[in-house]
């Protein structure tokens, strides 16, 4: 069952991976992959990982991906016209992924410590969002403060570039 | 049951797509959207090592979750401040086309 669900979520989210890569259209492409995001958090859920999973929703599928459209909205992107390809960049770009996925199946399927299944957890009931709160605010307390500082920063960033005319 | 090693080819295979896409498509934005797959394909990976190496106690290594929270995080801001630098660009070249930015080209 859980097998099961696995692969439906990881196909549905590789289908629309590949839609972000190879649809003409910006606004199809933004549409995958809100999608993608949303099946990237079910695959989170089968790994007991509901905060993250609920996180990924709302930040991810919600806030970037209306950022995204807005975005494209904004500046009125046509579909892409067809422009020559160039057969050295597709080339390029099909030997490095190719040979990442060859390196990476190759260190997987050698390591025998990955083909071990889900170990049981202690308890089964234990509340996810209170262990990442308690890790987050007793371990991480001082990162977590930084990545406000960060998040102040990127807010008056984006307002002093977005100005009609940059000095 | 699925094993590490079937969360962490799915995250390889979502790592290339997003490498992909930033190879070969010549949008700035679609670029863009790479660039995110590939942040997602990391966190997966996170999750996956959180969820199947245990804590002593037989709960989930709750630090993986923190750095996958960061990495939102971070990447929420990214986004917004690559946005804004897009919309500048594109007020003063008129273009989402990298190929058509070749000033700083010799």
């Amino acid at each position: 069952m859980q097998l099961a669900l696995f692969w439906i979520f990881s196909i549905l989210m590789l289908a629309f991976a590949l839609g972000v890569v190879f649809l003409r259209n910006p606004v199809s492409s933004a549409m995958s992959l809100v999608m993608t995001f949303v099946a990237l958090a079910a695959v989170f859920v089968t790994l007991d990982a509901f905060f993250i999973a609920v996180v990924q929703v709302l930040v991810y599928a919600g806030a970037v991906m209306v950022l995204f459209l807005f975005i494209i909205m904004l500046l009125d992107l046509r579909a892409e016209k067809h422009r020559k390809v160039r057969p050295s960049a597709w080339l390029g770009g099909g030997l490095v992924v190719g040979g990442f996925m060859a390196a990476i199946s190759q260190v997987i399927a050698g390591w025998s410590a990955l083909h071990h299944t889900k170990p049981e957890l202690s308890d089964p009931s234990f509340n996810d969002v209170a262990g990442v709160g308690f890790t987050l605010f007793r371990d991480f307390n001082l990162p977590f403060q930084i990545i406000g500082v960060l998040l102040l920063v990127a807010t008056v960033g984006v307002v002093l570039l977005s100005r009609k005319e940059l000095k | 049951m699925p094993t590490l090693a079937h969360y962490l080819l799915v995250s390889g295979l979502l790592f290339s797509l997003g490498l992909a896409g930033v190879l070969l498509r010549r949008n700035i934005l679609i670029i863009f959207m790479g660039l995110e797959l590939m942040l997602n394909a990391a966190n997966l990976s996170l999750v996956a090592f959180s969820r199947f190496n245990l804590l002593p106690n037989g709960l989930p290594n709750y630090n993986a979750q923190v750095l996958v929270f960061f990495i939102i995080t971070v990447a929420a801001a990214e986004v917004a401040v690559g946005l804004a630098i897009i919309v500048a660009l594109f007020r003063a070249k008129q273009t989402t086309h990298v190929e058509d930015l070749n000033t700083l080209k010799f």
